[in-house]
C-alpha cells in the first residue's frame, strides 16, 4: 500500500528522486579513462583480466577518449613533462567526473623526491580517492571504485564539488 | 681493473671510432655518457669525460672508450658512424650539456624544453624541480625532416600531420609519435620521449648501494627481477665476490620466470592491438598465477627487489616446487591456447608478416638488441655468448627469426617463453643446497641473533645501514641478459656507500630510437602492431 503513483499501479511502479535514480545508475557503470604512465598501469591490467574482473563492479568499459569517461585513475608517476598533458586531458572530460590517484607516485610522487616528478598529482587537478602502495593491490583498486560508487551516491546537477580547486597549472 | 680500456685525445674521437669499426669489427655502440667529476676525490684532467660502450661482431668483447673534453665542452659526433649515438648523444647533452658538433638534431629528449640548466651536473640539486607549462609542438623537427624528403612547403601543408601519443592506448605507456601522413601511409615519424623521465641516475648518485635496488625494479617494470639481477650482478663483479651456486641458481630461476612475465605482456598486450582480446584472457591468468607465486616469494607482485647485493632477500620457501609447476603448467596452456587461435589465423599472419621490418645491419647500427635483434636473424643471446650464472650448463636454444618482422617478433616470444620454461625445470633439478648469501661483513647484513647479540653484529647492521656498501674507487660496465635486450649498468665509484654515477644501458631507448626509421612508409595501423611488438617499457628508456 503506497501513496502517489504507487496507490494507483501498484508494485509496477516505484518512485524516486531523479537524482538518486541517475546515480543509482551511474553508480554501477563507471566508464574509466585509464591515465597509466607507468608500473601501475601494468597493474591495472591485472585489475582489468579475468581474476580480479573490474566488470563486477561495472567499470569494466575502458575508455581511452576522456570525453566518453566519468572516471579518471591516474596510474603512474606523472613527471613536469607529463603534467600538461594529465591537465588537458582532465579537461576534456564531462560533468560529473571523478579521479582516482593509484599509487604512491601519482599520490605524493613517492620515492622520486628529486628535480622531474610532480610530488603529488593533486597539485595539478582535484582527487577524490588516493590508492596506497607501489603498486597497489588490484584488491585496492577495487576498493578506491566502491568508495567512487559510494561517493557518487552524492552527485547533484545543483551541485558544483570542483568549483574552488586551483591547480599549479590552472593560470 | 676497474678502469675503462682506452682513454683518448678527444680530437682523436672519431678516428678511432672508425678504426674500432671498420678495422677491428666493433660494430655495436652500446651507450654513449658522461661523467662530471666535480666533486669527485681524485683529481682528473678536465670536469667531463665522455665514455662511450662498443661491443664487437662475435659479441664477445666490449671496449670502453674515455675522453676528457675541455672547457668548451664540444666535442665531434659520431652520429654518422653509428645510428644508435643520435640518441645517445642527444640524452649526454641534456644531462649534461656536452655539445656535439655537426649533430643532426641536438635537443633535448629527456627533460623538457622549458628546462633550464642539466640536471646530471653534480651542481644541479637533486630536488630542483621546473615546471612546463605547454607541450612542444615539434614542428621544429617535423618540417626539416619533412623538407630533406623532397617536400615543399604548399606539398607540406597536404599531408595530415598526428600525434599517437603521449597519452595514447597504442603507446602502452608515455610514448609521443608526431606523424605525417599521406593518406594511411607514414611518411614522415618524429618521436618525442621523456614523459616517464623520472630521475632514476639522479636518484641513484643521491642513495646508498642497496637502496638502489627498488628503483632499478622500476626500470622495466614488466621483469623487475631481471633489473635486479642486472644491478646487483654489476656491483658484485666490481666488488670482486661471487655469489653462491645456490643464489645463482635461484637467480636464474626467478629470472627466466620475470622473462616470461616480460614476453606475455608484450604478447598479450600486441595481440589486444591486433583486434584479437581473447588472447589477453587466456594469457594473462597465467601471468596472475605466476605473480600470485611471485607475491609469496617475494612479498610483491610487481616490484620485488629479490635481490641483494651478494645473494637474495629470502631463500625459497618451502612448497614453492610444487607452486613454481603450477605456474608453469598454466603459462604452457595459456600459450598453448593462446597460440590455436592465431597460429594458423590468415588475418593474424596477413596483418603481422612483412611488417615492420628489420634489417640486420640497420638493427645493429641502431643498437638494437633482444628479441628484436634474434627476431631479425642475429645470433646475439648474452646468456649464451658470455654465460653468466651457469647458463652454459643448461641445455636451451637460443630463438631465432628469419624476417624481422611483427610476426617473427610473436613467435620469437612465444619460443623463448618455452626456452625458459625447459631452464626452469632444469635449475630447479640440479638446485644445490647451501646458503644464499655470502660471508661478507662489509657487504651483506649480519643475521639478527648476531645484531641483538654482540656489539660487532649490531655496529655491521648500523654502519652498512647508514655508511652503505664501499666499493672501490673505479669505473665499470657490465650486462645482463634482460627481458628486452641487453640490460647494462655502467657505474663509477668514489670509494664512498654512494655511487658516484649509475648510467643504465636501457635496451629499449635504442629499439626506440630506430622506430621512427622501421615505420616509416608503413601504414598507420601497422605502426601501432610495430610498436607493441617491441617491447618499449616507458619506465625504461625514459627512466
Amino acid at each position: 500500500m503506497g501513496l502517489g503513483a504507487e496507490a494507483i499501479f501498484g508494485d509496477s511502479v516505484v518512485t524516486t528522486k531523479l537524482d538518486q535514480a541517475v546515480n543509482w545508475a551511474r553508480s554501477y557503470s563507471m566508464w574509466p579513462m585509464v591515465f597509466g604512465t607507468a608500473c601501475c598501469g601494468i597493474e591495472f591490467m591485472s585489475v582489468a583480466a579475468a581474476k580480479y574482473d573490474l566488470s563486477r563492479f561495472g567499470a569494466e568499459v575502458v575508455r581511452f577518449s576522456p570525453r566518453q569517461a566519468d572516471l579518471m585513475i591516474v596510474a603512474g608517476t606523472i613527471s613536469y613533462k607529463q603534467a600538461p598533458v594529465l591537465k588537458k586531458i582532465y579537461d576534456q572530460m564531462c560533468e560529473p567526473k571523478w579521479v582516482i590517484s593509484m599509487g604512491a607516485c601519482a599520490c605524493s610522487g613517492g620515492f622520486y623526491d628529486n628535480y622531474t616528478t610532480v610530488q603529488g598529482i593533486d597539485t595539478i587537478i582535484p582527487v577524490d580517492e588516493y590508492i596506497a602502495g607501489c603498486p597497489p593491490r588490484p584488491e585496492a583498486v577495487l576498493d578506491a571504485i566502491m568508495r567512487i560508487q559510494e561517493k557518487s551516491q552524492d552527485e547533484s546537477i545543483i551541485k558544483d564539488r570542483l568549483k574552488n580547486f586551483k591547480g599549479y597549472l590552472d593560470a | 681493473m676497474l678502469k675503462p680500456d682506452l682513454i683518448i685525445d678527444p680530437c682523436k674521437l672519431r678516428e678511432t671510432v672508425l678504426n674500432l669499426k671498420n678495422k677491428e669489427n666493433f660494430t655495436l655502440l652500446l651507450d654513449i655518457t658522461a661523467i662530471d667529476y666535480l666533486q669527485y676525490p681524485v683529481k682528473q684532467e678536465q670536469r667531463f669525460a665522455l665514455v662511450y660502450i662498443l661491443r664487437d661482431e662475435s659479441f664477445k668483447k666490449t671496449i670502453t672508450i674515455k675522453t676528457f673534453v675541455d672547457a668548451s665542452l664540444t666535442i665531434d659526433t659520431i652520429s654518422d658512424i653509428f645510428y644508435a649515438a643520435n640518441w645517445g648523444e642527444r640524452e649526454t647533452y641534456d644531462q649534461y650539456g656536452i655539445i656535439f658538433k655537426n649533430h643532426p638534431n641536438l635537443k633535448r629528449i629527456l627533460n623538457h624544453h622549458e628546462f633550464v640548466g642539466h640536471p646530471l651536473r653534480k651542481d644541479y640539486s637533486i630536488t630542483h624541480h621546473q615546471t612546463c607549462k605547454e607541450t612542444e609542438l615539434l614542428m621544429d623537427e617535423m618540417t626539416p625532416l619533412l623538407a630533406s624528403k623532397g617536400y615543399d612547403a604548399q606539398e607540406q601543408d597536404e599531408l595530415m600531420l598526428i600525434n599517437i601519443g603521449p597519452s595514447h592506448p597504442a603507446s602502452h605507456g608515455t610514448i609521443r609519435n608526431f606523424m605525417a601522413l599521406e593518406g594511411e601511409t607514414i611518411k614522415a615519424c618524429v618521436t618525442e620521449i621523456g614523459y616517464l623521465h623520472r630521475g632514476f641516475e639522479k636518484s641513484c648518485e643521491n642513495h646508498t648501494y642497496s637502496q638502489i635496488i627498488p628503483y632499478t625494479d622500476r626500470l622495466n617494470y614488466c621483469s623487475a627481477i631481471l633489473n635486479n639481477i642486472g644491478y646487483c650482478k654489476t656491483i658484485e663483479e666490481m666488488l670482486g665476490i661471487e655469489i653462491t651456486p645456490r643464489a645463482q641458481f635461484i637467480r636464474v630461476i626467478i629470472g627466466e620466470l620475470s622473462r616470461i612475465i616480460d614476453h606475455i605482456v608484450c604478447n598479450a598486450a600486441n595481440m589486444v592491438d591486433l583486434g584479437g582480446l581473447t588472447n589477453f584472457w587466456f594469457i594473462f591468468s597465467a601471468r596472475d598465477k605466476a605473480y600470485d607465486l611471485l607475491s609469496k616469494l617475494t612479498g610483491a607482485r610487481l616490484t620485488n627487489s629479490y635481490t641483494r647485493i651478494g645473494g637474495l632477500e629470502y631463500d625459497l620457501y618451502d612448497g614453492f616446487a610444487t607452486d613454481l609447476e603450477d605456474v608453469l603448467v598454466a603459462v604452457e596452456r595459456g600459450i598453448t591456447d593462446a597460440l590455436s587461435l592465431v597460429e594458423h589465423n590468415r588475418i593474424f599472419h596477413d596483418r603481422t608478416q612483412d611488417v615492420g621490418v628489420i634489417t640486420k645491419e640497420f638493427a645493429i647500427s641502431a643498437g638494437i638488441t633482444g628479441v628484436n635483434l634474434r627476431a631479425a636473424g642475429v645470433n646475439y643471446d648474452i646468456r649464451k655468448i658470455n654465460p653468466y650464472y651457469f647458463y652454459d650448463s643448461f641445455d636451451f636454444d637460443v630463438v631465432l627469426g628469419s624476417h624481422g618482422d611483427v610476426y617473427d617478433r610473436i613467435m620469437c616470444k612465444f619460443e623463448e617463453m618455452r626456452q625458459s620454461m625447459r631452464i626452469i625445470r632444469q635449475a630447479m633439478k640440479n638446485l644445490p643446497t647451501g646458503a644464499v648469501n655470502v660471508i661478507a661483513p662489509g657487504i651483506v647484513l649480519p643475521s639478527k641473533k648476531d645484531v641483538y647479540g654482540n656489539i660487532e653484529g649490531l655496529m655491521n647492521q648500523f654502519k652498512l645501514t647508514f655508511e652503505g656498501i664501499k666499493v672501490p674507487q673505479g669505473e665499470f660496465y657490465s650486462a645482463t641478459e634482460a627481458g628486452n635486450g641487453e640490460l647494462g649498468f655502467y657505474v663509477v665509484s668514489d670509494g664512498s656507500g654512494t655511487p658516484y654515477k649509475v648510467k643504465c644501458r636501457p635496451p629499449s631507448y635504442y629499439a626506440l630510437g630506430a622506430y621512427a626509421k622501421i615505420v616509416e612508409g608503413d601504414m598507420l595501423a601497422d605502426s601501432v602492431i610495430t610498436m607493441a611488438s617491441m617491447n618499449f617499457i616507458a619506465g625504461e628508456f625514459d627512466r
